[in-house]
């Protein structure tokens, strides 16, 4: 049955309503950031104003963004390479033989509060004077990627068809001979999906590195709060280095949508 | 099955007499093998500091982790449990901003889903804006925000002057900040609930539709007693996702209103209260507790929307 013309007009006229509402206050924080700050305080100047490059290059050159930028890439892709490493197999164990207990305890690390790891960790960490440096960040992020990992992969595995190992297993494999051979060869997409996701989540995460980096390691969601001060904020500073987080972020979105779509709601529609 | 020997097409040893030892033993304990570092992992980095946290709610740490320190049983339990004036109003922020916010989330999620149900044109385009407050980072979104919601420079206000509407302290009031952090919560989280409603109307199938159609049942009524109940196990699942993370809020509650959720502590939900006293009082012990109770809130509320959830199974 076709929809209504009414219905349609209504739908159009609502969708813009959101997409608006969506996206108007990120171009808003985009536009903020070719602002002086004096165009900023000037309300008159919301939409006309002449573009200027300072605050970028406020952020990337003084504000040191090119080191921060470095160690959120370092730290995410770290952590998730190695929570693929850990979770890619351990998924397909879990889901293979039904490791229902097992996976809980893995998927628990989704609903415990951080900051109650952070206190013990911190503690070890000092002492092992790891704290400061990227290797404590890193496995503090696996903390939030490895549970994401073994859920989407868990989910993807259980979804392929067991025939196929067992042909390959008639064909002489190995049992973890048609893992490697078989069976991660065609896992292909959901490690795409599960390594995704994994990275904007270790991109985006702020407590773990505001307690366990230092000036030198932080990662860019610390690194926004040098624009913050106690008696004054520089508006135009900050607009920038919040874009400069989130753009990139939101353009790997945009060109894999699919993956990342998927890997939100891996798991929600089995019931 | 593995002890079967043919050799034909194969591109490595197969399970056969002639196999390594170590070949075979790796394949007989394959499960825990692939299952086990992944298990050390969690049980070495959360298992057990969660126990570690759950001693030290039993001490009167405070200070340092290191210091002296003596064992006083659940007196920290009894201390939180009766202080009114920081632990229950954190409780009660918490609970509030998270029904609130997953009551919004819920019915515009929801609303927006069934619309994107059916494909039209330009469907993709709206789909790719949806997804972008969901990536946005946190932190940056409350510095958005902040600047939108400054109540002299922000937008916010000088749009509702275009309606005649005087100006709001917003995220600056004792009273707006917290209503104000649950609709930056609302705007960021919102797309998630849609994308998973999204998915699970996308696998219903059509034949219940069909038939309360040729019933002839109205668009409100095929919604209500058929697209609903099929969708319910669905919005369990959304609910119980966006409720943890909710009930978790730190980030935009820290980048708006920095330590102590406000001066105030008007946006002070549990989260935010244990990290303050561990990492700004560093009163190890009582923060401790805390975070044990706020650990067994988030258990406690997923098991009453699970067990609601298999009832209404039944």
């Amino acid at each position: 049955m076709k929809a209504s013309p009414a219905y349609r007009v209504f739908r159009v006229v609502a969708l813009t309503v959101v997409v608006l509402a969506l996206i108007a206050p990120l171009l808003w924080m985009i536009a903020a950031s070719f602002k002086t700050n004096v165009d900023i305080y000037d309300t008159g100047k919301a939409l006309v104003f002449s573009p200027t490059m300072d605050n970028y290059v406020k952020v990337l050159q003084q504000a040191n963004y090119v080191q921060f930028i470095g160690n959120s890439l370092w730290v995410a892709f770290a952590a998730t390479v190695a929570s693929l490493v850990l979770g890619v197999p351990a998924a397909y164990s879990m889901s293979r033989f039904n490791m229902k207990k097992s996976a809980l305890v893995v998927l628990m690390a989704r609903v415990i509060p951080g900051v109650s790891l952070l206190v013990p960790w911190y503690y070890v960490f000092s002492n092992l004077k790891m704290v400061g440096g990227s290797g404590v960040l890193i496995l503090s992020h696996m903390f939030v990627s490895l549970p994401l990992v073994v859920y989407i992969m868990m989910g993807y595995f259980d979804s392929m068809p067991e025939e196929l190992e067992e042909a390959a297993l008639v064909d002489g494999l190995t049992h973890i001979g048609a893992f490697r051979r078989i069976m991660l060869p065609l896992s292909v997409p959901g490690i795409a999906t599960a390594g995704i996701l994994s990275i904007i989540f270790s991109w985006n995460n702020f407590m773990f590195a505001l307690v366990l980096s230092d000036a030198d390691t932080k990662t860019l969601p610390v690194a926004i709060f040098d624009f913050v001060g106690y008696a004054s904020i520089d508006w135009g500073g900050l607009m920038a280095a919040a874009t400069v987080v989130t753009v990139p972020i939101m353009l790997i979105a945009l060109f894999v949508q699919k993956y990342v779509v998927s890997g939100l709601t891996a798991g929600a529609t089995k019931g | 099955m593995a002890t079967i020997t043919t050799t034909k097409g194969s591109r490595s040893a197969p399970t056969g007499p002639d196999t390594p030892a170590w070949v075979r033993w790796a394949n007989d304990h394959r499960k825990w093998l692939f299952a086990a570092p992944a298990m050390v992992f969690v049980a070495a980095l959360i298992a057990i500091p969660l126990a570690w946290t759950g001693y030290l709610s039993l001490t009167d740490t405070e200070g340092s982790v290191r210091a002296e320190s003596t064992f006083v049983g659940v007196q920290n339990y009894l201390d939180v449990l009766s202080d009114t004036e920081r632990f229950w109003p954190a409780v009660g922020r918490t609970a509030t901003f998270t029904v609130v916010a997953l009551l919004f989330e819920v019915v515009l999620g929801m609303a927006i889903a069934l619309l994107l149900w059916r494909p039209f044109k330009g469907q993709k385009w709206v789909r790719v804006a949806i997804l972008m407050p969901l990536v946005a980072t946190p932190v940056a979104v409350g510095m958005m925000w902040r600047l939108i919601f400054d109540p002299n420079i922000g937008m916010a206000n000088q749009i509702l002057g275009w309606v005649g509407i005087g100006p709001q302290p917003w995220l600056a009031g004792q009273y707006t900040a917290l209503p104000t952090t649950i609709f930056i919560d609302v705007w960021q989280w919102t797309p998630m609930v849609v994308l998973i409603l999204l998915a699970g109307l996308t696998s219903l199938s059509e034949e219940p539709q069909e038939a309360a159609r040729i019933d002839g049942a109205s668009t409100w009524q095929r919604f209500r007693h058929v697209t609903l109940p099929l969708l319910m196990p669905t919005v369990t699942v959304a609910i119980l996702l966006r409720g943890i993370d909710a009930l978790k809020t730190f980030d935009v509650l820290y980048a708006t209103k920095g330590r102590g959720g406000g001066s105030f502590h008007e946006v002070e939900t549990l989260n935010v209260y244990a990290y303050g006293l561990s990492f700004d009082y560093n009163e190890y012990g009582v923060s401790s507790t805390v975070l044990i109770l706020f650990f067994l809130i988030i258990i406690g509320s997923m098991w009453a929307l699970t067990a609601r959830r298999k009832e209404a199974k039944r």
